[in-house]
C-alpha cells in the first residue's frame, strides 16, 4: 500500500502548481473493526480499512471538491477540483488567510482498541448481553461495538502540513421487553475519545437498562401538552445540541440577511444565567482535536453569554465573510466530504441551583432523563427521553414512558429558569447534517428546568 | 475478484466477494446561486468466508492487497457466527431496467441550468425566499461472485433534483421544497416547482391549533415519516424472529385496515430503488408484506432465511457490514378518494407534510412522535393556514387498524416509498 506520507508530499507539489484562490487535499487511512449481537446470538464481526483522499478548490468564490479511493492519477484529479470551481466561480473569493501550520499529532492513546483482540471485546461483549438476559421479561437484545483508528493529513497550497491521528470507541446497547403485543425499548450509547477503559466498566448501567425496558411495559403514557420540565445532564446536553447548537453554525448564516439580522451579536436568547460554550480544546473529549480539517487550531467559542448571544462557529470562509475571526469549527465526516462547519463539545456552563432547589417547588411536572435523538430546522427542534418520571409537589413520582420534546429556540431558551451545578458531559452521541453522519461530538449540560416545555403524548 | 475469491478457498470451505464502485457528479446551490461541484469516486471490496462453518468478513477500499483481506476476514472467522444457510449457485434474475446511458450524457451546464431554472422559478413567486437545490447525476455498479458458482450484477444510473426553499419573517422560518430522482435524466423542473409554489401559497398565514384529538392527513412524504418507518422493523424477518416484532406471531391475520396494501417493489423500471439481485446475489422479487390488512410476508436474507426455515425473499442488503434484510421499494396501493374530497371531508383537522424528529422513539413498538415541520391546519374542509408549535404522536398499529381515507395521490418519495396520502381519524395533536 502507498505511504499516505509520500502520497502527501507529492500532492503538496502538485497544489503548488494550480491557479486557484485558495486549494487543499486531504489524505485518510483508517481501520474499523466491529462486533454486533442480536439477541443472544452473534450477528456479526468485521474488520475494514480504508484508504481514500480528495482535492478541494476555490476560485471566484466557487468550489470544486472531488474525493477518490484511487490514489492513482492524482493529478488529473487535482485539475478537475479546480476546473470545477473554475466553472462555478463568477464572484471574488472570499477565505480567511491563515498562517501555515506543519504539525504532527499523534494520538495519546490509553489503551488502544485496536490492539485488543477480537475475543477479549467479544468476551465484554458477551457479559454485557449476559446482564441484558439476566432480567426476565426481556424478548431481545441489540448490542453494536465499534472502534476506529483513523491517520489524516490535510495539506494546503500554502504550505500547511498537518498530521493527525486519532483512535473512538463506541457502543450502543438496546434492550427490547415485549408483553401482548405491546413492544417496549430502552437504549443507551456510551462513546470514548483514545481509552478503551471506560468501555470496560458498563456492566451496572446495562442491566439497569434491561429492568426499565420491562418497567416501561406497565409504565402509563403521559398526555401530550405544555409541561415545567426538568432535564438531566445527558438530555439537556441533546437539548444544547440540538436547540441551539446548530443555530449557531455559521454556514446557516453568512450568506443569508434576514438570519444574520436574527443572530446579532448581543441579541438576548436567554436569561442572564445561561452560558453556552463550545470548545474543540477541552481535552480527551470525543469532539476534541488539535486542528480541524481546514488546518485551524481549535477553540473555546463562547456561544452565549449571560442569556446573550457573543460567538458563533466558523470556517475559513464562513469567517471570512462575516469578518469574524476562525473558531476551527470545519470538519468532514471521511474524505468523500468537504469540511462544514460543525460542532465540537457544546455544553451549558454550570450554575447553582441542587437538583433538590430545582424540583422542590414544581407541583406537576416531568423529569427527563436519558436521551434516544434529537433533530432540528433551526428555529423549531425536537428532543427524545430515554427514561421519563412524573414530578408531584417537589417528589420524583412514577415512571410514565419515554417522551419526545419539542421547542422553539427563541422562547424554550428563554424559559430556562433553573441551571444546576453538576455537569456532565455525554460521549455517546453522534452529529447529521448535510448528509454527513456521524461525527463524534460530545454535549453536556449540568441539571436544567424549563419552563412550558411541549410534551408530545396522548 | 476472482484472485481474492481463490485466494479465500485455499484458507476457507466457501467463499463471496462483493465488489461496489460508484461515481457521482453532485452539483450544489445555496443561497440561490451555484455554489459548488463535486465529483466523487468511491469503491469498495467485502469478503465473507466460511471458516469450520463460522462466518467471516473484511472489506477495504483498495484492491491492492486481497491477502490483507483474506487474513481480515480469517481472523473474524474465529470468533464468527455460525453459518446456517449456503450461498446461491448460478440463478436467473429477473429483467428489470434501471441504466440508462443518457444519464451521464448530461452536462455540467445542463445540470447548472435546471438547477438555475428551479430557483428562479420559485424566486419569481416569493423574492424573499432563499433556496438550495442540488442536481446530481450518478452511475453505481455491483459484482458478486462466489465459491458455489453464483454470480450476480448490475449497473445502476441515478439522476436527482431538488429544492430547499426557507422563508423567514422576523423569527418566523418556514421550510418547503420537494425532491425527484430516477434512472432515467430529469430535464423538467414543473413538478417540482408546481409542488414548492403550492407549499409557499398554503402557508401564507398562520392558523391556530388547539390541543386535542383530530383527523390528520398524511401527505406522501408524511406518511413516509410518520407511519412507514416503524413497519420497517416490524416486517423484518430478523426482528419477527425474535419475537420483538408487534407481527411476530401475526402472519395471515387481519392487523390492518381492509384497504391497506403494502407490498416491497424493487422492479419498477427507472426506479433508483430498483435492482434485478439484492447484495448476496439472491434475485429479487416483488413481496406483499400486506394485503388487504392481512399480514402475508416477511423480509429475508440468506442467514435469517435459514435460521427462520423459510427462504430469502432477495432482501439481503449492506450497509457497510454483513448482509441484513431491508426493504428496497414500499410500495402502498392507492386509495379512490381524491385529495381535495378528503380536504373537504374535514370539519377540523391538520395535513401532516413533513414530520420533525420522526424516528426517535419506541419505532419497533409501532409508536411515532413529531414536531409538524410543514403542516396545515382544516377548518370547515378548507386549508386555512400552516401549523406551527405543533406536536403529533400516535401509534401505528392503532391508526393504521381504522384508516379513514387513503388517497388516489400515490407518489415516489426518494425512490424507495410510493404512497398515497393517508387519513386517519383522532390523531393525538398537542399545541401551544
Amino acid at each position: 500500500m502507498a505511504d499516505l506520507q509520500i502520497v502527501g508530499q507529492q500532492l503538496a507539489e502538485l497544489l503548488k502548481r494550480q491557479n486557484a484562490d485558495y486549494i487543499e487535499a486531504h489524505l485518510e487511512e483508517s481501520q474499523y473493526s466491529s462486533i454486533s449481537y442480536r439477541g443472544k446470538q452473534l450477528e456479526s464481526i468485521s474488520k475494514t480499512t480504508s484508504v481514500g483522499g480528495n482535492v478541494r478548490a476555490l476560485v471566484k468564490g466557487g468550489w470544486g471538491f472531488v474525493s477518490f479511493n484511487d490514489l492513482n492519477g492524482l493529478e488529473e484529479k487535482v485539475a478537475l477540483a479546480v476546473k470545477q470551481a473554475r466553472f462555478v466561480g463568477k464572484e471574488t473569493s472570499q477565505f480567511y488567510e491563515s498562517k501555515p501550520i506543519v504539525a504532527n499529532v499523534e494520538a495519546k492513546i490509553k489503551e488502544n482498541p485496536a490492539l485488543i483482540p477480537l475475543s477479549e471485546k467479544k468476551q465484554l461483549l458477551d457479559e454485557y448481553n449476559e446482564a441484558i438476559w439476566s432480567t426476565s421479561g426481556i424478548q431481545t437484545s441489540n448490542l453494536g461495538y465499534g472502534d476506529s483508528h483513523k491517520k489524516t493529513i490535510f495539506l494546503n497550497a500554502g504550505g500547511s502540513f498537518i498530521t493527525q491521528e486519532r483512535a473512538d470507541v463506541t457502543i450502543r446497547a438496546v434492550a427490547v421487553a415485549a408483553k401482548d403485543g405491546d413492544v417496549q425499548q430502552a437504549g443507551l450509547s456510551e462513546g470514548s475519545r483514545d481509552d478503551f477503559r471506560p468501555i470496560r466498566k458498563l456492566h451496572k448501567d446495562i442491566q439497569q437498562l434491561a429492568q426499565r425496558a420491562v418497567k416501561m411495559l406497565t409504565a402509563p403514557t403521559l398526555k401530550g401538552g405544555e409541561y415545567t420540565v426538568v432535564l438531566d445532564p445527558i438530555l439537556a446536553g441533546v437539548f444544547v445540541h440540538e436547540a441551539f447548537g446548530h443555530l449557531s453554525e455559521s454556514d446557516f448564516v453568512y450568506e443569508n440577511a434576514q438570519l444574520k439580522e436574527i443572530m446579532t451579536l448581543g441579541k438576548v436568547f436567554g436569561g442572564p444565567q445561561l452560558n453556552i460554550i463550545d470548545s474543540a480544546s477541552r481535552q480527551r473529549l470525543r469532539g476534541s482535536f488539535e486542528y480541524d480539517d481546514e488546518g485551524t487550531p481549535s477553540t473555546k467559542t463562547y456561544l452565549i453569554r449571560e442569556g446573550k448571544l457573543t460567538g458563533r462557529l466558523h470556517s475559513l470562509e464562513t469567517a471570512a465573510k462575516m469578518r469574524e475571526k476562525p473558531t476551527g469549527n470545519a470538519r468532514a465526516i471521511n474524505y468523500r466530504h468537504p469540511p462544514i462547519v460543525r460542532m465540537t463539545n457544546t455544553y451549558i456552563v454550570p450554575g447553582e441551583s441542587s437538583f433538590e432547589d430545582m424540583i422542590t417547588d414544581i407541583k406537576e411536572g416531568v423529569y427527563c432523563k436519558n436521551w434516544y435523538g434529537g433533530q432540528t430546522s433551526m428555529e423549531m427542534f425536537t428532543f427524545s427521553s430515554g427514561e421519563t418520571f412524573r414530578i408531584r409537589n417537589g417528589k420524583i413520582a412514577e415512571m410514565v414512558r419515554p417522551v419526545m420534546l419539542s421547542g422553539n429556540v427563541f422562547n424554550t431558551l428563554m424559559n430556562i429558569d433553573a441551571i444546576g451545578d453538576d455537569l456532565n458531559m455525554n460521549q455517546g452521541g453522534g452529529c447529521s447534517k448535510g448528509g454527513q453522519s456521524s461525527l463524534p461530538v460530545s454535549n453536556g449540560s449540568p441539571h436544567i428546568r424549563i419552563q412550558k416545555c411541549l410534551v408530545g403524548g396522548k | 475478484m476472482e484472485e481474492i475469491l481463490a485466494l479465500a478457498k485455499k484458507v476457507a470451505e466457501e467463499a463471496e466477494v462483493y465488489m461496489v464502485s460508484s461515481e457521482e457528479t453532485p452539483v450544489q446551490f445555496e443561497s440561490n446561486r451555484l455554489k459548488n461541484i463535486q465529483y466523487k469516486q468511491s469503491q469498495s471490496v467485502a469478503l465473507r468466508i466460511i471458516k469450520n462453518g463460522k462466518t467471516g468478513y473484511a472489506t477495504a477500499t483498495s484492491m491492492d492487497n486481497p491477502q490483507k483481506l483474506v487474513d481480515d476476514a480469517v481472523a473474524t472467522a474465529e470468533s464468527g457466527t455460525k453459518v446456517e444457510f449456503q450461498f446461491p449457485s448460478a440463478k436467473i434474475f429477473p429483467k428489470v431496467d434501471i441504466f440508462d446511458a443518457a444519464v451521464e450524457k448530461v452536462s455540467l451546464e445542463k445540470m447548472t441550468e435546471l438547477g438555475e431554472e428551479l430557483i428562479s422559478q420559485v424566486t419569481k413567486y416569493s423574492p424573499e425566499v432563499i433556496c438550495e437545490g442540488g442536481v446530481t447525476k450518478g452511475t453505481y455498479t455491483l459484482n458478486i461472485i462466489n465459491t458455489r458458482g453464483g454470480q450476480a450484477g448490475f449497473r445502476q444510473s441515478v439522476f436527482g433534483l431538488g429544492i430547499e426553499v426557507q422563508r423567514i419573517r422576523g423569527t418566523d422560518m418556514l421550510f418547503v421544497g420537494d425532491h425527484q430522482s430516477s434512472c432515467h435524466p430529469i430535464l423538467t423542473t414543473d413538478e417540482i416547482v408546481k409542488t414548492t409554489i403550492r407549499q409557499l401559497e398554503l402557508a401564507k398565514n398562520i392558523a391556530k391549533v388547539t390541543s386535542k384529538p383530530m383527523s390528520v392527513i398524511f401527505a406522501p412524504d408524511g406518511v413516509t415519516s410518520s407511519l412507514v418507518l416503524p413497519l420497517i422493523p416490524a416486517f423484518n424477518g430478523k426482528t419477527v424472529l425474535e419475537g420483538a416484532s408487534p407481527i411476530s406471531n401475526k402472519l395471515g391475520e387481519m392487523v390492518f385496515d381492509i384497504n391497506l396494501t403494502i407490498s416491497d417493489n424493487p422492479l419498477v423500471p427507472y426506479n433508483t430503488g430498483s435492482r434485478p439481485c439484492d447484495d448476496e446475489a439472491v434475485p429479487c422479487q416483488v413481496t406483499p408484506l400486506i394485503t388487504k390488512g392481512v399480514v402475508s410476508n416477511f423480509l429475508y436474507d440468506l442467514q435469517t432465511a435459514a435460521r427462520a426455515k423459510t427462504k430469502s425473499t432477495g432482501n439481503g442488503q449492506r450497509q457497510g457490514g454483513l448482509p441484513s434484510p431491508s426493504p428496497h421499494a414500499f410500495v402502498i396501493t392507492s386509495g379512490n378518494v381524491s385529495f381535495d374530497d378528503m380536504v373537504k371531508s374535514i370539519d377540523d383537522g391538520i395535513i401532516v407534510e413533513q414530520l420533525l424528529g420522526a424516528g426517535q422513539g419506541n419505532m419497533l413498538g409501532g409508536d411515532f412522535s413529531g414536531n409538524v415541520l410543514l403542516g396545515f391546519k382544516i377548518e370547515k374542509g378548507e386549508i386555512v393556514g400552516r401549523v406551527k408549535d405543533t406536536m403529533i404522536s400516535g401509534n401505528i398499529y392503532q391508526l393504521l387498524k381504522n384508516i379513514a381515507a387513503i388517497g388516489n395521490d400515490a407518489k415516489w418519495v426518494g425512490g424507495f416509498m410510493s404512497t398515497p396520502s393517508i387519513c386517519c381519524a383522532n390523531v393525538s395533536v398537542a399545541s401551544r
